[in-house]
Parts: C-alpha cells; structure tokens; sequence
C-alpha cells in the first residue's frame, strides 16, 4: 500500500514536471501529488506502527538494531543512485530535469523509509515505562506532526517567519520528549556498546542523508525539495535529537552498568535461596547457595560455613580455602578477637553480631563474620574473606546479613515440612501398630464346663498396648493371662506380641504360675529395652478340680468375688514386674497362691486403665467402686457383668471415647 | 509443668520432682538420674511434689536397680504421696528401691 502511493507520487510528480516542461497543462494540480505523498507517509507509518513490537527490557537491542538495518538498506540503495549519477556525469540524462526529479523521489522514499522506522521505533522507547502525562504529551506530538504534515500541502514559502513560527515549537517539543531514556538503565554492559555502536551507525546515515539531499538542492532543480517540507524537518530533528542523547546518556551510564548489574544478580540470588527449599534442595544446597550467592555479591575472595548443631557433626562448607588454611584463619581470627584493635563491630548499623576484622600475617587481610541463626538459636558463622585490607563495608554487612537471613528463613520452613511430614508418618505407624495389637488378642474365648467368660478390650490412641489371652492345656487346665506392656506406638505393639509368643510356648507346658513368670522373665528380660517392662497377672484354672492357682507380676490386683460371704476383695500376693529384674534374683520376688472356688464365684482381671480413670471432678474410678460394683452386680452372667460395667464405667467418665486403654476379663465358675 | 531440681547437701545429692513424670518428663528424670548417680553415691529423690508417674517414668527407675546395687549406691527415694506410692508397690518396685516417708528417715537410712 506504502509502495503504491509511493509509485502514485513518484509518477505524478515526474509527469506534472514532465507536462509543465513541455508546456502542456497537466490536467490536474499540483495538489493530487502532494496528497498522494501525504498518503504514503501515513500508511509508512501505520505499517511500521504494526511491524515494530512494544519495547521490552529484552529487545531494546533488537530495535536499534532493526532501525539500524533499515536505516543500512535505504543508505545503500541510495548509494546506488548516487553511483549511478557519479558514473554518468556529464552526460546528458544526468542533465535532464525530469530524470534527475525522479532518482530524487527516490531518494526522499528511501529516506523517508528510513526516518519513519527509526521515528516509530524512538517511540517505542520512549514510551516504555510511560506515565499518564508522557503518553498525553507524546499524543500532543503526535498530532502536532499530522498538523504539519496537512499544512505541508498549503503552500508556504520555505524558510519563510511563518514557516518557522509553526516548525520550530514542534521541533523543540520533539527535542524536550527526547529526554525520556528509562530503557538506557536496563542494558547491560554489552548491550550498552551494542547499543552506542547502532545509535551512531544511524547518525552516520542521517547525516549522509542531509548531505546527499542538499547536495541534490545545490546541483540540481528539484521540484519536491525534502528540507522545504515542515514536518520532515521536525522528524528529522526529533530523531537526531534522540540519537545523540541516548548516545550521551549510554556513554555516560557506561561505568555505572556494572552496579546496576551486581543489584539484579543480587535479587536474582535472593530468590533462588527462597526458593532453594520447595524444589526439594536439601539444607545443604541452601548453605551452598548461599555461600556462592554472598562471595559473588561482595567479591570476596574465599568464604567458608561452619555450621555446628546439637548432636550433629562439624559440617563446614568452602570455596577457594582449603581446610588447612581454615584452620589458620580459625587460629588467627580467635587471635585477633582478643585484640579489640583488630575488630570493628558494625553492630551500631546492622544487625547484632556482625564483625569486620582486619587481619595481619595472614593471606587474608580484612574478614566478614556473620552467624546464623536457626529458631532463634547460633547455629553457625559464615565467614568471608579478602586479600585487601579494609574490604568491607557497611552496605556489603547489610546484604550479607539480608543473605544469612533468607537463608535461615529456607531452611526454617524446610525443618517446618520436614516435622510435618515426620508427624504424619508417626500417625501412620501408631495405626498399623494398634492394627497389630487388636490382632494379637483372641478372636474368641474358650468355654469349660468349670468357668464362663467375658472380655473386654479397647485402646486410646496413641497408647501402648494391654494384652489378655487363654488357652488349654492337655491337662485340662485353662490358663488366663491379662498384662499390660509399657511404652506406645510400635515398640508396645512388639511387645506385646513377644509376650504372646511367650505365653503361647509356655502355657501349653502345664508349668506352674510361678514357674511361667520367672521364665517369662528370663525370656523377655533379654529382649526387652532397658526402660520397658510388661506387668500380668496369671491363672492357672484346674477344671476337675474347680482350683485356681495364681501368680501376679507387678499387674494391678486380682478382684475376687467369693459367693459363700456374698463379699468381694483383692489378691494381696506380692510380685514383679517381668524385666524389672533381669536375673536369677526375680524368683525370689514372684508369690503364688492357690485358692478352692465355688459355684457363683467371680473373678475380675483387669488393667490399670480401669481404676486410675478420672471422670471430670478428677476422682478416679478406684479400687472400691469396682469392688462394691462386683458384689452388686456378681449374680448376673459374665456377658452382662461385663455390659453392666461398661455402661458404669463409662457413664462415670462422662465420655464414650477412650483416654487410655481399657482391658478387663470376668471369670464367672460354675 | 514439670520441674526436675538437683542440689547438693552434705555430701548427698537430692533430685526434687514437681509434677507428673510422663512420656516426655522422663527422659528429662533419666538425665537427672544419670548425671546424680555418676555424681555422688549417696542419692535421694525428693517425691513430695510428684503427683503422678507413668509406666515411662517407672521405667526409668527400674533401669538404674541394677546399677546402684552394684556399685554401692545408696539410693532413696521419699516422701511420695499415697498414690503414688501404691504405684510403686503394686508393680513391685518398693521390694527393690528404697522408699521412705519423710526426708529425715531418708537421710537416716543413707548415712
């Protein structure tokens, strides 16, 4: 579209001059050219406005670099031209009027071209990071010009006070706008040279241009004359204007680049340290990244961490010190804090204790110390350090400072997860310990002609495991057992079923109560942990005979209800516990007794769960209470005994969730 | 809360509990325990203020018998509220640490 109204104009143009020369009217005037030209300069402009991207902070570059191509393409076609002109001096088609109009509309396209890219580009830069107020001045320019342009088709006199009074605001508010640069502050320092390197290339062409197009005003009549045209002025200066500021203001931000570059490698550090954690990095690679984060901010020339926690080994990390020069810089900083002319405490400015040492006789001169502080306790020191003298300053403490603390901050939330995730797998196992434990007590209980039965077992929580069974052995004795294994979680679930195995293997043997405690305690003594022990209490049931035999070791007392008396009372034998004693001396501590039962004589085995549960007064539920419970109650059947003791137990709690574990067992003789 | 003290008297050192020895408590009474016994042979602990104690806490006690026995420590534990003390008793400790009701009779019985 640009083309064809650029060929419109070319052709009207030529052929107005080639009429007018030969002295025919043309048969239109002489504004239908100049609109054409008018329209090709819009549409120039509106594809450029389409081709050239926003400016940002990546392709500032790639924008000086398309002005500068753009600018390299026009300047060498209309090197062509000027050859070609060169080549045929003196002949005659150099010397026709029309001819040379024509290479001169060609030369305004190419520059034109040219003016209007490196316009559109110039104000993307301008613009980027606009306010309000830049964009309705640059709104106002921009009008500004289109007036100008629509004036160019009146017919001034070039040059003339009028001309000048309506070209030089507009050029000078062009130049005002040049002063928006913010985009030279986001160049590094290569792309600075690249961009100065561009920026005078365009100058380069710019100025040919002038000279080219006046050297065609001088040596020629030309019917377009560019430098008559307002709004080109305008354009042209605008861009000049631009181009050497920005070349002023990149030359000058040169040596400051570097500063610039050194605080977005800083933020850049900062977030990869707050983000080392949640990739899954280990407290390690914080450490690491931190130390490579804070030698690169403050140009130290060695660093070491020395991280030292309760219960965990030394772990030092370092870079550029071997561990024997750690040592002697260890020695020679211990030395140097005893001297106070050696330290300077920046703790006034930053945060307390931070140290700058300056040191003597050693490889290094000036140190860095800061400590690192994890839950608000001295975990450790980073340690920096550099061959000069006087190496660090106040700014230098503050970013290291602000380095060890996000640091810390990583690895603080890290511990946080790492708990959490502890925790869940601690409920994880307490489940998979209950599971066990529910599956070490008996699916159902034997029935003799001498006894019926009723058991009950539920766990809280979180609680380590009580444990009852019963078995019959070929003497046609019944052997009960209820214990109750210290400790929680899985160490109880195993345990208890050792304790399982043990009474399976010594039940059946039709050993005596007293016998199966002391090698019940030979047997768990060796396996149990030091602090564990497991408490029961054993009978042994004669069935012929209606004889119970029994044994206690450190279990809570047997309830025993006699029918004759219509009375209740506990066994009061001595015992210990199982692996309380882990030697032949236990024997001497187990008692056995034996006792004849009747018809209607109950017994209650029970875990320590029962009694010492408190209901909300804080009372417990006691000793007496199960005993005056027992006697009331021993006429009914186990089952309901049992059914009439929950609904007490539990009523007295005032809960129908356990708090801890609640075992018992009803023994009911016939 | 519970609160494990140790001081010095005469040539004894007392451990004086405050509280409930649990689960967690007691790794802090094994401590107390373990630096006392490597102190001094003659060690009391004061149970006037101990209010409860967990079969953690019995533990604990259970695995130094051995020891004090065999190095000829004198160790005893007093002043336990009723409670307390039927705990001990019921699970067979008393036949194997030294329990006396006041402090008096303690110092009696390791002098």
């Amino acid at each position: 579209m640009a083309i064809l109204f650029w060929m419109a104009t070319v052709i009207l143009d030529v052929v107005y001059l080639f009429w007018r020369t030969n002295n025919f009217s043309p048969g239109y005037t002489e504004s239908l050219p100049e609109i054409a030209f008018i329209l090709f300069i819009l549409t120039s402009i509106f594809y450029f406005r389409g081709s050239i991207g926003k400016a940002d902070s990546i392709n500032f570059i790639d924008l000086l670099w398309r002005a500068f191509v753009t600018g390299l393409i026009t300047t060498v076609l209309s090197l062509v031209i000027k050859l070609f002109l060169f080549v045929f001096d003196g002949h005659s088609i150099t010397q026709n009027f029309v001819f040379v109009n024509l290479l001169y509309e060609f030369n305004i396209g190419l520059v034109l071209v040219f003016t209007l890219s490196g316009f559109i580009i110039f104000k993307r830069l301008i613009l980027y990071q606009k306010t309000k107020r830049l964009l309705r001045a640059w709104n106002i320019y921009e009008i500004a010009l289109a007036a100008l342009l629509i004036i160019g088709v009146l017919d001034i006199i070039p040059y003339s006070p009028f001309f000048f009074a309506i070209a030089i605001p507009i050029i000078l508010f062009g130049v005002v706008l040049s002063v928006n640069m913010k985009w030279v502050a986001y160049l590094n320092f290569k792309q600075k040279w690249k961009a100065i390197l561009f920026i005078v290339l365009t100058l380069i062409y710019l100025l040919y241009y002038i000279q080219n197009l006046n050297q065609f005003g001088n040596n020629y009549i030309i019917q377009r004359n560019l430098f008559d045209s307002p709004f080109f002025l305008a354009i042209f200066s605008f861009i000049i204007a631009y181009s050497s500021f920005s070349l002023l203001v990149i030359l000058f931000n040169l040596p400051t680049s570097s500063v610039f570059e050194q605080k977005m490698e800083e933020a850049m550090n900062f977030q990869k340290l707050s983000r080392a954690i949640p990739t899954g990095e280990n407290e390690e690679q914080v450490y690491d990244i931190l130390l490579s984060s804070a030698m690169s901010a403050v140009f130290a020339d060695s660093a070491w961490i020395d991280i030292k926690e309760d219960h965990q080994e030394h772990l030092i990390m370092s870079r550029n010190i071997t561990d024997e020069n750690i040592r002697l810089m260890e020695q020679s900083l211990s030395d140097s804090k005893s001297k106070n002319f050696a330290r300077r405490s920046l703790s006034r400015l930053t945060q307390a204790g931070v140290e700058v040492y300056s040191l003597r006789g050693t490889l290094y001169r000036s140190a860095l110390i800061v400590p690192i502080e994890i839950e608000k306790k001295k975990t450790g020191e980073l340690i920096l350090l550099k061959e000069v003298s006087e190496g660090f300053n106040r700014e230098m403490a503050e970013i290291i400072t602000a380095f060890v603390n996000q640091a810390c901050v990583s690895i603080e939330n890290f511990r946080l997860i790492q708990n959490a995730l502890e925790n869940e797998r601690y409920k994880e196992e307490l489940k998979i310990a209950k599971k066990v434990q529910q599956s070490l007590l008996p699916e159902e209980l034997i029935e003799t002609d001498a006894f019926s039965i009723a058991a009950f077992s539920e766990a809280a929580d979180e609680v380590g495991g009580d444990y009852y069974d019963i078995l019959q052995s070929e003497e046609g004795k019944a052997v009960i057992i209820v214990g109750d294994v210290s400790g929680k979680g899985t160490s109880a679930a195993f345990n208890m079923s050792q304790m399982k195995g043990v009474f399976h293997s010594l039940a059946p043997m039709d050993i005596s109560p007293e016998d199966f405690l002391v090698r019940a305690n030979d047997a768990l003594g060796s396996c149990l942990e030091k602090t564990s022990f497991i408490t029961a209490t054993i009978f042994q049931v004669d069935i012929k005979e209606r004889k119970i035999v029994f044994a206690r070791a450190g279990h809570c007392p047997t309830l025993f209800y006699c029918a004759s008396k219509d009375e209740s009372y506990y066994f009061k034998n001595i015992g210990l516990g199982l692996g309380i004693l882990r030697n032949k001396d236990y024997q001497d501590y187990v008692q056995q007794q034996e006792l004849q039962v009747e018809k209607g004589d109950v017994i209650i085995l029970y875990t320590d769960g029962i009694t010492e549960s408190r209901n909300k007064e804080d009372e417990e539920f006691g000793y007496d209470r199960l005993r005056e419970f027992l006697v009331q109650n021993s006429s009914l059947s186990p089952i309901e005994i049992k059914e009439r003791l929950l609904e007490e137990f539990y009523r007295f709690c005032g809960t129908d969730k356990p708090l801890d574990d609640y075992t018992f067992m009803i023994i009911k003789f016939n | 809360m519970t609160e494990i003290k140790r001081y010095q008297e005469d040539d004894q050192v007392i451990i004086q509990i405050n509280g409930e020895i649990d689960a967690s408590s007691s790794i802090e009474l094994d401590e107390a325990l373990r630096s006392s016994l490597d102190e001094s042979s003659k060690v009391l602990v004061d149970c006037e203020g101990l209010s409860y104690i967990s079969s953690a806490g019995l533990g604990v006690f259970m695995s130094y018998i051995q020891e004090t026995k065999q190095k000829e420590i004198q160790f005893v534990l007093y002043g336990m509220p009723e409670k307390v003390k039927s705990v001990f008793g019921i699970l067979g400790l008393d036949q194997l640490i030294k329990i006396e009701d006041s402090k008096d009779k303690a110092k009696e019985v390791v002098d």
